[in-house]
């Protein structure tokens, strides 16, 4: 524990001090300033003497605006964060020869990894609060648009499903930083990761579903087909966080979606504003139902961190540490 | 086993892919002595250093250090000896003061304590005046004396120091040989020390340990290596003379 709390501190501290945190930050803090800006113009706009607008707060983090909503900027960017504050963690300390004295102290060898994993997850929490408040405040003066409770508890609870979001990044970038033993490395074997589940997870996603069931000819195409076709993109998509987290999240701020999934088969049949208006009108699902719909890709959230955290601790734990 | 002895392997061995780099070491040393532990680069040193402080595994053997078992008792043992790395690392970043904090922070030292032993020991190594530039500016003899410092926060009863005088100048490595032997006369801490400096060795070692091709191939105090060796006392061959002998036998 004494080792646990002295790294922990120490670490929490080099990140607050850190050029890279501050960069992150004003990247942040740009990018939500800019999108809730959007969001809150559009709004201004488009609401005006509109009537029966369910939770108008939650538009603020879900609407595009401009190019993207804050939530989208947070499902595609917020990997890099987690990923950056980790990469060079571990094998930084073994460059600069501060490893060996950290573990010739009395510690427990996790508490080296816990420690600064817990480091970055308080930073993690900080800065996405702090952005969240932001934009609450611009909806405030902006729009003129105060959260109710239930809001307030569905921007909690996206809090915290970001919070485990890029801490499964960071959790990572600090199994990479124990396994590469070059910081360069590290950091790009980070960024390939992060490219592939970006991008080519949903492309092969695509190309598997259209592979195993065709609906290319409109003609000959069944709607089992178009299901089935669905189906199999979904699942392999979920083999990405990201598909996981964005599922979620959309669930969770935009309470009118049913499960993760309907959106998407409507899409199939409405034009998108069919689909507005038909769910606009809708009853939203109840905070209790939101979050049992995302249960699952909570529990996968967590459980991809904890197989890193456990693949961590195996390398790390028999690895000779000799700087 | 008498209860002088604080160190003792049987036995130990440590392979690499099949390369062997510590080959049946048996050893001892003497709870009290500075043990000069010699030997070419690559010999195994270092090595041996890692296995007794439980941060590596030995292939074969066994050691028991402070009678413990260092694999099992790792972390016991690390509370009694402090460890001095051959090319220490430091947070550039850090202040002096600040780098001694947080390896007492890590041995669980707490407020007060932590101000006072950091202030005494930066005394001790003649930090005093440095105490608040950060380490990034520090010299390499004065980053040797912080290390020494930081091994000393947690009141060891041995002291492992792999090559602490390694690129320093005559005058820095004087100091360092000159605080190790005050520190072992004034209380009475165990020092096992790795050196190429065979001049300083001589000056303050109790008893040495010449280590070639990972095998001990002389263990005793000087007078009874160069007994050994060429049938006369210490006075007339110097431990360099002694050390070339057995390394071109060895
Ligand atoms: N991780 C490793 N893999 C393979 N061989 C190693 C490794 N670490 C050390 N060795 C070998 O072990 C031998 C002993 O090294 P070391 O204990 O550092 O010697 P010394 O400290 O006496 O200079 C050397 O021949 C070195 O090449
Ligand atoms: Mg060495």
């Amino acid at each position: 524990m004494q080792g646990l709390y002295a790294i922990f501190k120490k670490e929490l501290r080099d990140h607050f001090t850190s050029y890279r945190f501050v960069i992150l930050f004003a990247l942040i803090a740009m990018v939500s300033f800019i999108s809730s800006y959007m969001a809150g113009i559009h709004m201004r706009e488009n609401l005006e003497g509109m009537s029966g607008v369910k939770f108008p707060f939650l538009l603020l983090f879900s609407s595009t605006g401009a190019l993207f909503s804050m939530i989208q900027f947070v499902s595609f960017f917020g990997p890099l964060i987690g990923l950056v504050l980790g990469f060079d963690s571990i094998n930084r300390e073994r460059a600069h020869g501060t490893l060996i004295k950290l573990v010739s102290q009395p510690i427990y060898r996790d508490a080296v990894i816990n420690g600064k994993f817990l480091a970055g997850v308080v930073t993690i929490s900080i800065m996405l609060i702090s952005i969240v408040l932001v934009i609450s405040g611009f909806g405030l003066a902006l729009v003129g648009v105060v959260p109710g409770i239930e809001e307030i508890w569905r921007i909690i609870v996206y809090l915290i499903l970001s919070i485990f979001y890029i801490s499964l990044w960071l959790g990572v970038s600090i199994l990479f930083s124990i396994f590469f033993k070059g910081i360069a490395t590290s950091a790009l074997a980070s960024v390939a990761l992060w490219i592939f589940l970006s991008f080519f997870v949903s492309l092969g996603a695509d190309v598997l579903a259209n592979t195993i069931v065709p609906i290319g000819n409109a003609n000959e195409t069944t709607p089992e087909d178009v299901i089935k076709n669905y189906r199999i993109k979904e699942t392999t998509a979920r083999f990405s966080p990201m598909v996981l987290y964005s599922e979620a999240t959309a669930t969770i701020i935009d309470p009118m979606q049913k499960t993760t999934r309907t959106s998407d088969l409507i899409n199939l049949r409405m034009n998108p504003m069919e689909e507005m208006l038909s769910s606009r009108f809708e009853n939203p699902l109840t905070l209790g139902q939101s979050l049992l719909v995302v249960f699952p890709h909570t529990t996968a959230l967590i459980a991809i961190t904890l197989i890193c955290f456990a693949i961590s601790y195996m390398v790390f734990m028999v690895q000779e540490i000799r700087t | 086993m008498d209860n002088q002895t604080i160190i003792k392997t049987s036995n130990l061995s440590r392979r690499y892919n099949g390369q062997t780099a510590v080959d049946d070491l048996n050893f001892e040393v003497k709870e009290g002595e500075i043990f000069g532990f010699l030997g070419p680069n690559g010999a195994g040193k270092t090595t041996t250093l890692l296995m007794l402080l439980g941060l590596s595994q030995p292939s074969s053997g066994s050691a028991v250090v402070c009678g413990m078992d260092p694999i099992r008792q790792s972390k016991e043992v690390k509370r009694l000896i402090g460890y001095l790395p051959e090319n220490v690392g430091f947070y550039g970043d850090l202040n002096a003061v600040q780098s001694l904090e947080y390896v007492a922070n890590l041995n669980g030292l707490k407020g007060e304590v932590v101000a006072r032993k950091t202030d005494n020991l930066l005394d001790l190594v003649g930090l005093k005046q440095d105490a608040k530039k950060k380490v990034a500016a520090f010299s390499r003899g004065m980053k040797q004396r912080l290390g020494i410092a930081e091994v000393l926060i947690k009141d060891p009863k041995v002291l492992f120091l792999d090559e602490p005088t390694l690129g320093l100048d005559p005058d820095g490595a004087l100091r360092i040989i000159d605080l190790i032997e005050s520190l072992n006369k004034d209380q009475g801490i165990t020092v096992v020390l790795s050196s190429h400096d065979l001049h300083q060795v001589q000056r303050i070692s109790h008893r040495v340990g010449i280590m070639i091709n990972g095998k001990l191939v002389a263990e005793g105090s000087i007078d009874s290596l160069a007994k050994e060796k060429f049938g006369v006392g210490e006075k007339e061959y110097s431990l360099e003379e002694i050390y070339m002998k057995y390394f071109r036998e060895g």
